[in-house]
């Protein structure tokens, strides 16, 4: 019933204005991500700018929420997005495998807080939920949870290696329950990422963790969605379970790198009905 | 620019939505003509009863077509042509007949979207599921069948499957394509000829599904549609020159039928009404379950003979059930049929819209609790909000009869014996769903329920290949599978 619900509301017909606030409002959920090896400094301050002006032809195009960059960068991002809207997000917790002791992780996570970052993604060890060790999993978040601070925390589960939508739930309220502000989906790293079923399954368990503790705890999906029509499919789900109050980067995001172009590719469409060449859109 | 309006929030007790933009689906790509005859034999034919009555557009109430009404004349004709053509068509190689089937299941699909609209017009379903769900399986219908044509010896081995010659078939309006296709599909395809008489309300697309026969290269005569009223009806199922009726529809029409063709040497087949119990456990994955429920009970309105129109919640987690459930339904969004968008349409007629009316007020009058999410209905055509009744008695008219209506009447259950209990406790026994994590209670539960399907942790799922069917007074008969072919053929037991 997960996917039959999903293909169901794959179905909207988003059009005109509703399309409009939907691609306007997909980009300020975005995290800007870049997590690669061959990441530089340079590669990061590009990203930076973007993330900030998206259109540098269309002022009224919003900034993205954040960018999201390896612990060695975030130095480099808030350098550049100190004074803007965007925040910086940093992976930790031995991103993407988390397979490191618990004091490295912590040790991590308070030093990308120190280097101004303002969210943490961190991983949950997958190993320990396997193996059915949930309290271990718990403390972690929880332990994690302490060190990041103030900073905003999400929560990756790694869904593509938890094999069943049962362990995606189950997942999800320990995270929460432990002290996540956002939960995640994926770390990009594995197949399948971010799916519209699990994120369905993540977005009820939202809805029944506010209705039993009333705090509200936002959603993130990441990995594999690059086109515009992929994200109103998502804020649809979003829509329908959770309603417009969590229609905000303050409770959703997209995390994705080459989504943002297609954003920007659409809102021009709609705006003039043509398509641009992609050479009128700023490569990061 | 950013349109803040979009965020208007609906009124509800849902969370405030936003609102989508109308995407309307083009009415013309149904072309629906002035004037839609008889087809007798082939062609499209004036009535010999010289009547003419108006198809409407039950979501708007506007006139759409003057439909021919076939009278006793007409039905002479139209049994004629059948009987006519009937031995040709037996005689013809059965690879030839499943030539003409499986054309005619590949001009469904290619016409499969003026064909949506059509059934959307006349009907009043969403398009959505006429798009997604009616058209994709009278397609199917057509291919799987065609595939038997030519192997029937194949399906009853050891037997001498041969046609029971011509074939009356009454259907109902509220799939009016897809009855047409469950119904014409296993009877052409098992060497039948058909008159074919389609709901007085939704008559266009079987006569338009004749003209892709037609079109397809089916012979004249081997399908004939002839739209009218019960009187049209009940001249074809007592006309002499029929071999076998088949008849889907109310229960108590079911009854006359069957009264009037004792002792006439008659096969009869007939899919009748139902009061489906869905039976949701505690250990039910409760979300999934409250979509399995809001499919059973709001797909088409609820004008579904197998709707699960009653809820038999576990006592435990009732409360907590009954409250997503209501949520849920703040979530469905009722209005123009032709919006894709739309989830729950237009009531087919004026008359079955005072049926349901008047089944939901004795269920207020009888003291059973209602909830109906505020939604704004249309002013002019006929609608019903999605409603549900909790606080309902098994005594209760609600919980007894078919409203045929999107109304649900919820029930609470403590052992998984007295589940058994209430769920068989109804003359009818066509359909019933179970919900729970344990496949053991599945199996112990499908042998006790009384219903010619159940389905577990899933609602309303269709296939050619799965036989359809009720038992006590949902009627007798198969439809789909080798049990389908069976009905339609003499020598196979």
């Amino acid at each position: 019933m997960v996917e039959e619900r999903v293909a169901s509301l794959a179905t909207r017909s988003i059009k005109r204005e509703a399309k409009m606030w939907a691609l306007r409002t997909a980009i300020s959920m975005t995290d800007l991500t870049t997590l690669e090896g061959m990441d530089t400094k340079e590669k990061v301050r590009q990203l930076c700018h973007k993330a900030i002006r998206p259109d540098p032809t269309d002022a009224s195009i919003p900034s993205v929420a954040a960018v999201c960059v390896y612990p060695n960068l975030v130095g480099t991002a808030a350098e550049v997005l100190g004074g803007s809207s965007v925040k910086v997000a940093a992976v930790s917790t031995y991103f993407p495998s988390g397979q490191a002791p618990l004091d490295l992780k912590v040790a991590e996570t308070g030093r990308v807080v120190a280097d101004g970052a303002d969210e943490v993604d961190m991983v949950i060890d997958r190993g320990a939920f396997l193996a059915g060790d949930y309290v271990k999993v718990f403390a972690e978040v929880a332990a994690i949870r302490e060190a990041a601070g103030d900073a905003c925390l999400k929560v990756i589960l790694e869904t593509g290696e938890l094999g069943s939508y049962d362990n995606v739930r189950r997942a999800s309220m320990l995270a929460m329950a432990a002290g996540a502000d956002f939960i995640k989906t994926s770390t990009g790293k594995v197949s399948p990422a971010a799916t519209p079923a699990v994120t369905l399954v993540m977005l009820e368990s939202i809805r029944d963790f506010h209705r039993n503790t009333g705090r509200a705890v936002g959603m993130k999906p990441a990995g594999g969605i690059g086109s515009a029509k992929q994200a109103i499919r998502w804020l649809v789900l979003l829509n329908e379970t959770l309603g417009v109050e969590w229609m905000t980067p303050r409770l959703f995001r997209f995390g994705a790198s080459s989504l943002l172009n297609d954003l920007l590719m659409q809102i021009r469409w709609l705006e003039t009905e043509r398509y641009q060449s992609p050479d009128y859109f700023t490569k990061a | 620019m950013v349109r803040h309006d979009a965020l208007a929030p609906r009124p509800g007790t849902g969370p405030p939505m936003w609102e989508y933009q109308e995407s309307r689906e083009n009415p013309d790509l149904a072309g629906i003509r002035d004037r839609s005859g008889l087809w007798i034999d082939g062609e499209e034919t004036e009535p010999l009863s010289g009547k003419w009555f108006s198809t409407i557009d039950p979501a708007t109430e506007e006139h759409l077509s003057m439909v021919a009404e076939a009278g006793p004349a007409d039905v002479e004709r139209a049994v004629g042509a059948a009987r006519d053509a009937a031995a040709g068509w037996a005689a013809m190689p059965a690879t030839e007949r499943a030539k003409s089937l499986f054309r005619l299941a590949r001009l469904v699909q290619e016409r499969s979207r003026e064909l949506a609209v059509m059934d959307t017009r006349d009907g009043g379903k969403p398009i959505r599921e006429a798009r997604d769900v009616d058209l994709p399986l009278v397609a199917a219908h057509f291919f799987y069948h065609a595939g038997w044509a030519d192997k029937l010896e194949y399906a009853f081995p050891g037997a001498e499957p041969r046609p029971m010659g011509v074939v009356g078939q009454v259907i109902p309006w509220n799939f009016p394509l897809l009855m047409a296709a469950w119904k014409v599909a296993p009877a052409l395809a098992t060497g039948n000829t058909v008159v074919l008489k389609p709901a007085e309300t939704t008559p266009l697309s079987a006569l338009r599904l004749a003209e892709v026969a037609a079109e397809a290269g089916l012979p004249p005569g081997v399908l004939n549609v002839i739209p009218g009223a019960g009187e049209t009806g009940a001249e074809l199922v007592g006309h002499r020159g029929v071999d076998k009726v088949a008849f889907t529809g109310s229960t108590q029409v079911g009854k006359e039928i069957r009264r009037r063709l004792a002792g006439s040497g008659k096969a009869l087949t007939l899919e009748l009404g139902g009061k489906g119990a869905h039976v949701v456990f505690e250990d039910a994955p409760l979300d999934q379950a409250v979509e399995g429920v809001v499919n059973g009970i709001f797909f088409n309105q609820g004008q579904v003979c197998c709707a699960g129109s009653r809820l038999l919640v576990q006592e435990s987690v009732a409360p907590e059930f009954v409250d997503r459930l209501r949520r849920r339904l703040s979530t469905l969004r009722v209005g123009d049929p032709l919006d894709k968008n739309t989830d729950i349409g237009a009531i087919n007629s004026a008359a079955q819209l005072q049926r349901i009316t008047e089944l939901v007020e004795s269920g207020q009058e009888e003291g059973a609790l209602i909830y109906q999410p505020p939604c704004e209905l249309p002013e002019r055509g006929f609608w019903f909000p999605p409603t549900l009744f909790t606080d309902v008695s098994q005594s209760h008219r609600i919980a007894r009869e078919e409203i045929f209506g999107p109304v649900l009447s919820i029930l609470t259950f403590r052992t998984p014996a007295e589940a058994v209990e209430r769920a068989n406790n109804t003359p009818y026994g066509l359909a019933s769903g179970v919900w729970t994590s344990k496949g053991s209670r599945i199996l112990w539960m499908a042998d006790r329920l009384a219903a010619g399907v159940v389905w577990a942790n899933t609602y309303n799922k269709f296939d050619p290949a799965s036989p359809f069917g009720g038992v006590k007074e949902s009627g007798f008969g198969r439809e789909g599978g080798r049990h389908g072919l069976a009905a339609y053929l003499r020598g196979v037991g």
